[in-house]
């Protein structure tokens, strides 16, 4: 058994800022990664990081703006949290080194960013997220901060009271890639959970093939709830044969839309006409797939960005990584063609419900980063939110977890913030299929947070053995069906029947995972034995944004319904919440906070 | 590869079988089924235009019949854009779900997938198929420890990238609440490229002086310490002390600039000039004291 005070799980931007800030709270910390922490999907990030930096600019005008691009779905005090902290986030990174682009007066340059009301977004060429990664490893290699590499996270150690807001975490199990062995971490002050995103449930998304939505799927099972779930944004502008990223910043920087027919049309079919290609990123995916859905797409499939005009001078200096994207991965020169692009999977808005700290209602247990939901992206992110989000959050929760924060949240968690119930319509079971499923680890009765730990161990040592000795069918098999429903049926536009076909879907690719084998014998990187384990945390994720979406009738930020094409205030306020509830999924809601420190946000129509 | 595992699997059975455990005839068993399904036709290969043949290395220090390595041939179908990363994702998907390899991003800043494609280390990421000779052979890094299949031990590599001290220490930061350093953009443009390297290990596999000196610092690291040492937010005093670290016997007089490194690079990153560069800095750096 390991023993840390703080275990990091994942080591992407938010696992690095969490464990940086914990240890420097004078906390013993592991960072335990299935990857390495440089192959994290962080330093996929291309566009920027927003904050107020300048005198003319401030942090309620970021607030602001983020609740606005929210749909008004974002809680109050972790929007002013962020906006406030942003600023100094991005100073910490610019005194840690971080290569930013810069200002002839060498100030760090800053550029306009979709639904930003200032130019506020910092950048580091078209590959911020490239130096953001490389430059906290850096700091954590500085401090000698522990890390585990290619040590995947399977499961939590998480006591088993009737009631989640009772149970205690007090650790994770992980299985050692190189060698097979399955470990306990015991983290005496918490496991902050650190995953990323969940896009592998998806087909066509920008997301790494790691994305599989692990430490969602692993709290949600403890009994941490799912929060807005529906909430996927679809990235307007992704390379159409492979999803590949290209930044907001081609947009930023004066890239523009245009249709077959050569139309301007973001601004010619009135979708934004004050803020055409910049606004926010839901808007111009419905206009694209509007676009392509009429006929006015190019081979019916994408629309053009043409970065042309901006001269290659300033494409070099600013977006050369995307010269490089779209030879490589598209085979086109954007310096002499436009780049085709259409909208694919991104970013997941929801996720673990917890508080402006970063805490789930569960005792020890925090959650940051893209796998979490403060919520501060409520039904839309911005661009250019996701990186200072992950700063500002993951140095809240390992302050938080190294016991320096005496203040108590604002946002409240777990069932007792219910405010009603929800149904879902599901023409399907959900949930659990067998009795197996239903509970995470059965350490409530035992002694002593280790003896959790060890129940949890030897839980998992099982699933292991078990995956591996039995027959039966491939992971791939169950991946791929879940993939292709979720991209046909729950994507940018929504309609009735066809999320309750995903729900069927899913619902008999859960039952062909009961049949699931490893087929490698090996414990020698079993890759084999990794993606199958993934692949049931796709599945309990895939049943969340879908069933969050099918109940939700209306339409709200990336969230948009067929029948429902308003956003209902009156009604739909209020935060999806998805319960495991021990293998009988509960769906119900709580309340939305728009009182914030200054102001109360008052919802408005969202135009750009 | 079928007739070789049933070989392997019968003699073990007439050495073995009274200690048979039930796991190890359930693994045979599952063997011969794999075999089986290997047999059938996968998806896609009767809808594309041309199928193309990936030979692989396989090893495997603990399955009986990957002891030896040996290479594999999959054939998969040729669709227009695919990459090697494609064609491996492919193969292991529905020929042999044991075929193991790094990867994650895909899009070539993950730095997972730097593998030996027909003799050249390439990122099999963004290597297109159709730039390469058919068949195509993908072999594990060279010059670094095989785990399994495609899968090396990087850490040795990661133990060289933290001998350089790989992170920024400045002499001094601005006293005023968020005021960054100040860095001119000439002096950002001057490390722009060095800061672009994802650790994929490429360049180091591809150097025969590190292949010969295990010791020997390696084109990466050097490069990580030009990052620094050529970042004029550091103070002078530390750029002294990156320069000592670099001219110690395993640093960059060790390179014979063959430019191998330069020329595998996947980021396009000028290794070898950087690399002179520091030598040029650390002569001037000594006369300074003569």
């Amino acid at each position: 058994m390991q023993e840390h005070d703080v275990i990091v799980v994942g080591a992407g931007g938010a696992g690095l800022r969490a464990a940086i800030e914990a240890h420097e709270h004078g906390a013993d910390v592991a960072l335990v990664t299935k990857l390495h922490p440089v192959r994290s999907h962080t330093g996929a990030a291309e566009g920027g990081i927003n904050a107020a930096l300048h005198s003319e600019d401030s942090w309620d005008l970021h607030a602001y703006d983020t609740m606005k691009g929210s749909d008004y779905l974002g809680d109050a005090p972790a929007v002013d949290a962020f906006a406030q902290e942003a600023p100094d986030e991005v100073i910490q990174l610019e005194h840690w080194g971080m290569p930013f682009s810069r200002e002839d007066d060498g100030t760090v340059s800053q550029r306009p960013f979709g639904g930003l009301s200032h130019p506020r977004t910092t950048y580091a060429g078209a590959e911020t997220g490239h130096h953001l990664l490389h430059t906290m490893y850096e700091q954590v290699v500085k401090r000698g901060i522990e890390v585990y590499d290619e040590w995947y996270v399977t499961n939590l150690a998480v006591t088993d009271e009737a009631n989640p807001e009772e149970r205690a975490c007090h650790g994770a199990v992980a299985y050692e890639i190189a060698t097979g062995e399955v470990e306990g971490f015991y983290g005496h002050d918490g496991v902050i959970l650190a995953t990323g995103g969940l896009g592998q449930a998806f087909d066509h998304t920008t997301n790494a093939i790691a994305n599989t939505g692990d430490g969602q799927a692993m709290a949600f099972r403890a009994g941490s709830p799912m929060e807005d779930m529906e909430f996927v944004q679809f990235h307007p502008t992704t390379l159409p044969s492979t999803g590949v990223l290209i930044s907001e910043g081609v947009r930023g920087e004066g890239g523009i839309l245009y249709n077959e027919a050569e139309e301007r049309f973001m601004f010619e079919h009135g979708y934004a006409n004050n803020d055409g290609e910049l606004a926010s990123r839901d808007v111009v995916s419905r206009a694209e797939l509007t676009q392509i859905n009429e006929g006015r797409g190019i081979e019916d499939e994408y629309v053009h960005l043409d970065m042309r005009h901006l001269g290659e001078d300033r494409i070099l200096n600013r977006l050369e990584n995307i010269l490089h994207l779209a030879e490589d991965f598209e085979g086109v020169d954007g310096l002499d063609k436009p780049m085709p692009v259409k909208p694919g999977q991104h970013y997941q808005m929801g996720g673990i419900e917890v508080d402006e700290y970063g805490q789930a209602c569960i005792d020890g247990l925090y959650a940051v980063g893209e796998c979490a939901c403060y919520s501060l992206h409520g039904a839309n992110r911005l661009g250019g939110n996701a990186l200072p989000e992950l700063m500002v959050f993951g140095a809240r929760a390992g302050r938080h977890a190294a016991g320096e924060v005496d203040e108590k949240a604002k946002v409240k968690t777990g069932p007792s913030a219910k405010s009603e119930d929800g149904s879902i319509g599901s023409p399907v079971d959900l949930g659990g299929v067998s009795e197996s499923e239903a509970v995470a680890t059965d350490g409530g009765a035992l002694a002593t947070p280790q003896d959790v730990l060890e129940a949890a161990v030897e839980a998992e040592r099982d699933r292991v053995e078990t995956l591996i000795e039995r027959d039966g069918i491939n992971h791939a098999d169950v991946r791929e069906k879940v993939q292709l429903t979720m991209t046909e049926n729950v994507n940018v536009f929504r309609e009735e029947e066809n999320l309750k076909q995903a729900l069927r879907d899913i619902r008999e690719a859960r039952e062909m995972y009961q049949n699931v084998a490893v087929r490698d014998p090996s414990r020698t990187y079993n890759t084999d034995l990794i993606h199958t384990i993934e692949t049931r945390n796709i599945l309990d994720c895939a049943e969340a944004i879908t069933a969050g979406a099918l109940a939700r009738e209306e339409f709200r930020g990336a969230h948009w319904r067929k029948q429902h094409q308003e956003r209902k205030d009156d009604e739909w306020l209020k935060h999806t919440m998805y319960a495991w509830n021990n293998g009988n999924p509960d769906l119900y809601y709580k309340p939305v906070i728009l009182e914030g420190d200054e102001e109360t946000y008052e919802p408005k129509e969202r135009s750009y | 590869m079928s007739t070789q595992v049933t070989e392997k699997s019968d003699e073990k059975e007439e050495a073995e079988s009274t200690e048979q455990s039930p796991g190890e005839r359930r693994r045979e068993e599952k063997a011969k089924r794999q075999q089986e399904k290997e047999a059938e036709t996968p998806e896609l290969i009767d809808e594309a235009d041309e199928t193309v043949e990936l030979k692989i290395f396989r090893f495997d220090p603990e399955v009986p019949d990957k002891e030896e390595p040996r290479f594999d041939s999959f054939t998969v179908p040729y669709f227009e854009g695919m990459t090697v990363l494609d064609g491996l994702i492919y193969s292991r998907d529905n020929y042999d779900s044991s075929l193991t390899f790094r990867h994650s991003c895909r899009q070539a800043v993950c730095g997972s997938d730097a593998l030996l494609i027909n003799g050249t280390q390439r990122l099999a990421c963004k290597t297109q198929m159709v730039d390469l000779e058919w068949p195509i052979r993908v072999e594990p890094l060279p010059h670094q420890d095989v785990v399994k299949d495609l899968v090396v031990d990087m850490e040795h590599f990661y133990e060289q990238m933290n001998a350089v001290e790989p992170y920024f220490d400045p002499d001094e930061l601005p006293e005023e609440d968020r005021e960054e350093q100040k860095q001119r953009p000439e002096n950002r443009e001057k490390i722009k490229l060095s800061t672009r390297c994802i650790w994929c290990g490429a360049c180091m596999s591809s150097c025969n002086v590190a292949a010969g000196d295990n010791e020997y610092l390696g084109p990466a690291a050097i490069n990580k310490a030009y990052r620094f040492a050529m970042d004029e937010r550091e103070g002078g005093d530390k750029k002294e002390d990156r320069l000592r670290i670099l001219e110690q016997e395993h640093g960059v007089w060790r390179c014979q600039t063959q430019f191998s490194c330069t020329e595998v690079c996947p980021k396009d990153i000028p290794l070898t000039e950087h690399i002179q560069e520091l030598k040029r800095e650390a002569v001037k750096s000594n006369l300074k004291f003569w």
